[in-house]
């Protein structure tokens, strides 16, 4: 690791990876979500890092996409809650690999 | 000029911060031991939050991870930021995420096993993703044009950007909230009108 | 013999000459409307066949009254119309007719006594159902043998020989439903192919030889000096010249159609026919057709005659003639059929007519053929009034006593009957039966044919006693009763009657005009005639023969009435030669275990390769093919067929296979679109490194 930046981009990936993963393998369509959280987490990180290492900081892009991220973050987990709330209450369970309707 | 202002709190700061620099400029050790410790939380908070069974379990060690990534945040100097990641995900998300798995009786351990039969086809399509990210990072030569110097970020300037630069965004952001929330409450609604039929 | 100046030949055509065509055409038009006719209009059809004949007949006295006033003012008469028929290349196929003295005279005979029979026949198939159709055929018949008559090219002559030998089929075999008519006519059509066959290779090689096939076509035609003598000089097998050989075959076409030795097997069996079939066809005139051809090309069967001496084919003719006329005569003692009698006394006059024409020239021939004509159409006929009278018998064994019920048929038959034997002076077929044995006296060849025709007379007066002893003598032995015929067949009868006696009075010596008129010479009525050299005693010695013969059968026979069951007195006497006639010396059998035999082993050979190996080869053809098709099928339906759905249904698997892809599960689209992800970020980062 020659510089910090590498570092946190090596955690970040790490974090993205470590959420795919989750999202992948899961059954419960909550972890999936839970799992897509944590890749935008990752992809915050990243911005974050870019933000701190990368020319002019005081004009403060990364900082305010990262903010923004957070904010359609929460947005989206709260409607994809309530979408797995709402199908729990249709087909009674959450099991990701139940819910195959759109067959092809 | 002087030490930057930090949410006015100053004084606890200020040394933990010249610590923090201190061990950051020494030695080969770029990064600092904090780093790796502070990594080491959010890299183990989400693997439990990913491994285990169960979901309540998984919820907490996601909140966990929310905290690590908070810390990484503070550690680059994006105190607002981090900040922003403990009210936002902290305290709503990961809350959002235990009411929903308290509401659709995730505590319950499913009957088959809780990774999908083909689990190992995921790991490997995450692993590629993580040795192609990794070696695009590691074999980027050296860029840092802004080691040292820290960026001085107040709330004000934020502010100011917000509603100057990014008053736009700010407003689609907004708009974007409100229709989620409206939307989150028809979903959820809506499915209890329709079940009644 | 009284010789003339001979006349000079007249060439150029009269008027007569240019119409002469009617004479067979008539006939022939007036056949193809009876054929359209429907059967019951009898009077109409009969009446058609009597008119045109008529119309013909009148045109044949005029043809003949202009040739007989040519000859009376010192002219030959040779009248030549010729016409050029089809053109292949640079030859033409000539045909043509000529009126000569010849022609003229048969011309004559042909119509009347066709005519005549053609009345008789009104009343002889009045009852029969098929009448129209008998005038159609009587009438082309006729319309066909004066075709014969006038053709003056060969090829128009076998024409209408053929046509004649078809329309004497029709009629042999009118009643077809009878196997035993059909079997005689196709029996008489094959055994007269057989003749016509070298009568046709015979016409070939005469017209290769001499490029015409006219016969007088003013100096170049095949009967005139120039081709003769060309004919002459060519020398062909067996020391034979092309003249001699032509002959052989022409005369091998006229045995066919005269019933002459080893060809006469049909003309007995052909009195299956009707009894004025019998009467016309095979008596006066289809039967002396053969002669007419040879007195016809008599030119060439004479052609090289040394002087006192004779050609090859004369010479053949002559025997074959003499043979005939001895071995028809035997068999016709031993027949109990009327008819048969008098068809094998046909063959055997027929026989004494070829030897005529072959030791004494056309004129001897020709007057036996007409004489002939005349008595034995009347005795024919009389046989069918006696058959009519005696309810359609006919063996004669069955009959007896008719002279006092029939006395009209007992006078014209018996009338008949004596000029076919030849009872002197009185009748013309002792005339013409003395000039046929003068010249086989004076033969320079051989005397043996004279004998012949000697013992051949006296054979012939012996059957005709026999026969008309057995019929009109002694008492009746048949059914019923018998009665006169109706005037419609006794008139006919009275009339041949009649010119039975008179002819005898152109051919005599005294004034032999008939021969004069033939030869184109000058004739006189001169009783010096009589004075030729052994001519008295053969007159006398022929009145004894005939006389003898006579006396014979009147003794052997007689008045006595042999019941029907009782063999015959010669039988008795001699059983096994009484056999031997009977059996006509078993030519036919003989046939049939030869040629007939041979034939239907041929056929059944031919049959064979037909059904098996032709068969063969066409079901092996079509097994191949209903093989091949079947492959064919097999091929489509399964590997063209097959190939196109397997096609389909891995395009179908396919499908199936890429649809699992969608399965609906969404995690699976996540996991593809991570895929996605690292293959697109490594192109991306492959293509921008440096």
């Amino acid at each position: 690791m020659t510089n910090p930046l590498t570092g946190y981009l090596l955690v970040a990936a790490l974090l993205f990876a470590i959420g795919l993963a989750g999202a992948l393998t899961r059954r419960n369509a909550i972890l999936v979500l839970i799992g897509i959280e944590l890749m935008l987490n990752a992809a915050n990180l990243n911005l974050i890092a870019f933000w701190r290492y990368g020319p002019h900081p005081e004009m403060l892009t990364g900082m305010m996409f990262a903010i923004f991220s957070i904010a359609v973050a929460a947005a989206e987990a709260a409607v994809g809650l309530g979408l797995v709330i709402s199908i729990y209450r249709h087909a009674k369970t959450t099991d990701v690999e139940q819910m195959n309707r759109m067959k092809g | 000029m002087g030490h930057p202002l930090y949410f006015g709190y100053e004084h606890p700061w200020r040394e933990f911060d010249r610590f923090l620099r201190e061990s950051a400029g020494k030695g080969r050790l770029a990064v600092g031991i904090v780093f790796y410790l502070i990594s080491a939380v959010a890299v183990g908070g989400a693997l439990a939050a990913v491994l285990l069974k169960n979901l309540v379990h998984c919820a907490l060690a996601l909140t966990v991870a929310f905290l690590g990534l908070a810390l990484l945040f503070l550690q680059l100097d994006a105190q607002f930021a981090g900040f922003a990641q403990i009210l936002v995900y902290v305290g709503a998300v990961a809350i959002l995420v235990v009411f929903a798995i308290l509401l659709t009786r995730g505590s319950d351990l499913p009957k088959e096993g809780v990774f999908s039969k083909s689990w190992v086809v995921g790991l490997a399509i995450a692993a590629a993703v993580f040795a192609v990210l990794g070696w695009v990072v590691l074999q980027a030569g050296p860029w840092l044009p802004n080691e040292t110097a820290v960026p001085a970020v107040t709330v004000n300037q934020i502010g100011q950007a917000l509603m100057g630069r990014y008053v736009l965004p700010l407003e689609i952001v907004a708009v974007l909230l409100t229709a989620a929330l409206l939307g989150a409450v028809i979903v959820a609604m809506h499915e209890k009108e329709g079940t009644k039929q | 013999m009284q010789e003339g100046l001979a006349f000079t030949p007249q060439l150029g055509t009269s008027g007569i000459a240019q119409w002469l065509w009617l004479v067979p055409a008539v006939p022939m038009l007036a056949s193809g409307v009876i054929a359209l006719l429907k059967q019951p209009m009898k009077k109409l059809s009969s009446g058609l066949a009597i008119g045109s004949l008529t119309f013909s007949l009148l045109v044949a006295l005029v043809a003949f009254a202009h040739v007989v006033s040519g000859w009376s003012h010192g002219y030959a008469v040779r009248e030549v119309v010729d016409f050029s028929w089809i053109q292949v290349g640079t030859a033409h196929v000539e045909l043509g007719w000529v009126l000569d003295p010849l022609a003229a005279v048969m011309l004559v005979m042909v119509t009347f006594v066709g005519l005549l029979i053609f009345i008789y026949s009104t009343g002889y198939m009045e009852h029969d159902e098929n009448y129209t159709r008998f005038f159609c055929f009587l009438s082309l018949f006729a319309g066909a043998m004066l075709g014969v008559v006038i053709a003056n090219s060969i090829l128009l002559l076998f024409m209408c020989w053929e046509l004649v030998g078809l329309t004497s089929y029709l009629l042999i075999g009118f009643w077809y439903q009878k196997p035993s008519a059909a079997a005689a006519a196709k029996k008489a059509f094959l055994t007269t192919r057989v003749g016509d066959v070298f009568f046709l290779l015979g016409i070939v090689w005469l017209f290769a030889q001499t490029g015409t096939l006219l016969f007088y076509d003013h100096g170049a035609g095949s009967m005139e000096a120039l081709a003769l003598g060309g004919l002459l000089v060519h020398h062909s097998a067996w020391g034979l010249t092309a003249a001699g050989a032509i002959g052989l075959l022409i005369f091998a076409g006229a045995a066919g159609k005269s019933g002459q030795l080893p060809l006469h097997v049909w003309l007995p069996d052909a009195m299956e026919g009707p009894t004025p079939v019998s009467a016309l066809i095979h008596a006066a005139t289809m039967v002396a057709a053969g002669v007419y051809l040879i007195a016809r090309v008599y030119p060439l069967m004479a052609a090289g005659m040394p002087a006192g001496g004779t050609t090859t084919s004369l010479t053949a003719v002559t025997w074959v003639g003499a043979s005939t006329a001895v071995f028809a005569a035997l068999i016709a003692v031993a027949q109990n059929d009327i008819k048969r009698i008098l068809a094998y006394s046909t063959v055997s006059q027929l026989g004494y007519m070829m030897a005529g024409l072959g030791v004494g020239g056309v004129a001897v021939g020709m007057f036996h053929l007409i004489t002939h004509a005349f008595f034995k159409a009347l005795l024919f006929m009389g046989a069918g009034s006696v058959i009519h009278g005696a309810h359609e018998e006919q063996d004669i064994r069955k009959m007896g006593g008719l002279k006092g019920a029939m006395p009209v048929t007992f006078l014209t038959y018996g009338i008949g009957m004596l000029a076919l034997c030849g009872f002197p002076l009185l009748f013309s077929g002792f005339w013409s039966k003395d000039g046929i044995l003068e010249a086989a006296q004076h033969w320079s060849v051989a005397k043996a044919p004279f004998y012949m025709l000697v013992f051949g007379a006296l054979l012939t007066a012996f059957y005709m006693t026999r026969q008309v002893s057995y019929v009109f003598f002694g008492t009746w032995r048949g059914h019923g009763h018998g009665h006169e015929s109706p005037r419609v067949m006794t008139m006919p009868l009275a009339i041949l009657a009649f010119f039975a006696i008179a002819l005898a009075a152109i051919g005599t010596p005294a004034w032999p005009w008939f021969r004069a008129f033939l030869e184109g010479r000058a004739a006189r009525i001169d009783f010096a005639g009589f004075n030729e050299p052994g001519l008295m005693a053969l007159m006398l010695t022929s009145s004894a023969v005939v006389l003898a013969g006579l006396a014979l059968g009147w003794f052997i026979y007689g008045a006595k009435s042999p019941a029907s069951e009782e063999p015959d007195a010669l039988e008795k006497a001699m059983p096994p030669v009484w056999a031997v006639l009977r059996d006509k010396f078993y030519i036919d059998e003989l046939y049939g275990a030869t040629v007939i035999a041979f034939y239907a082993w041929w056929a059944k050979v031919a049959d064979w390769i037909d059904r098996d190996i032709w068969g063969d080869m066409v079901a092996t053809v079509t097994f191949l093919f209903s093989r091949w098709a079947r492959l064919n099928r097999f091929l489509d339906a399964n590997i063209v067929d097959g190939a196109f759905d397997k096609g389909c249904e891995e395009i179908a698997t396919g499908g199936g296979l890429l649809a699992r892809v969608q399965s609906g599960r969404g995690q699976t689209y996540l996991r593809l679109l991570a895929v996605g992800v690292v293959l697109l970020t490594a192109i991306l980062i492959w293509s921008t490194r440096p």
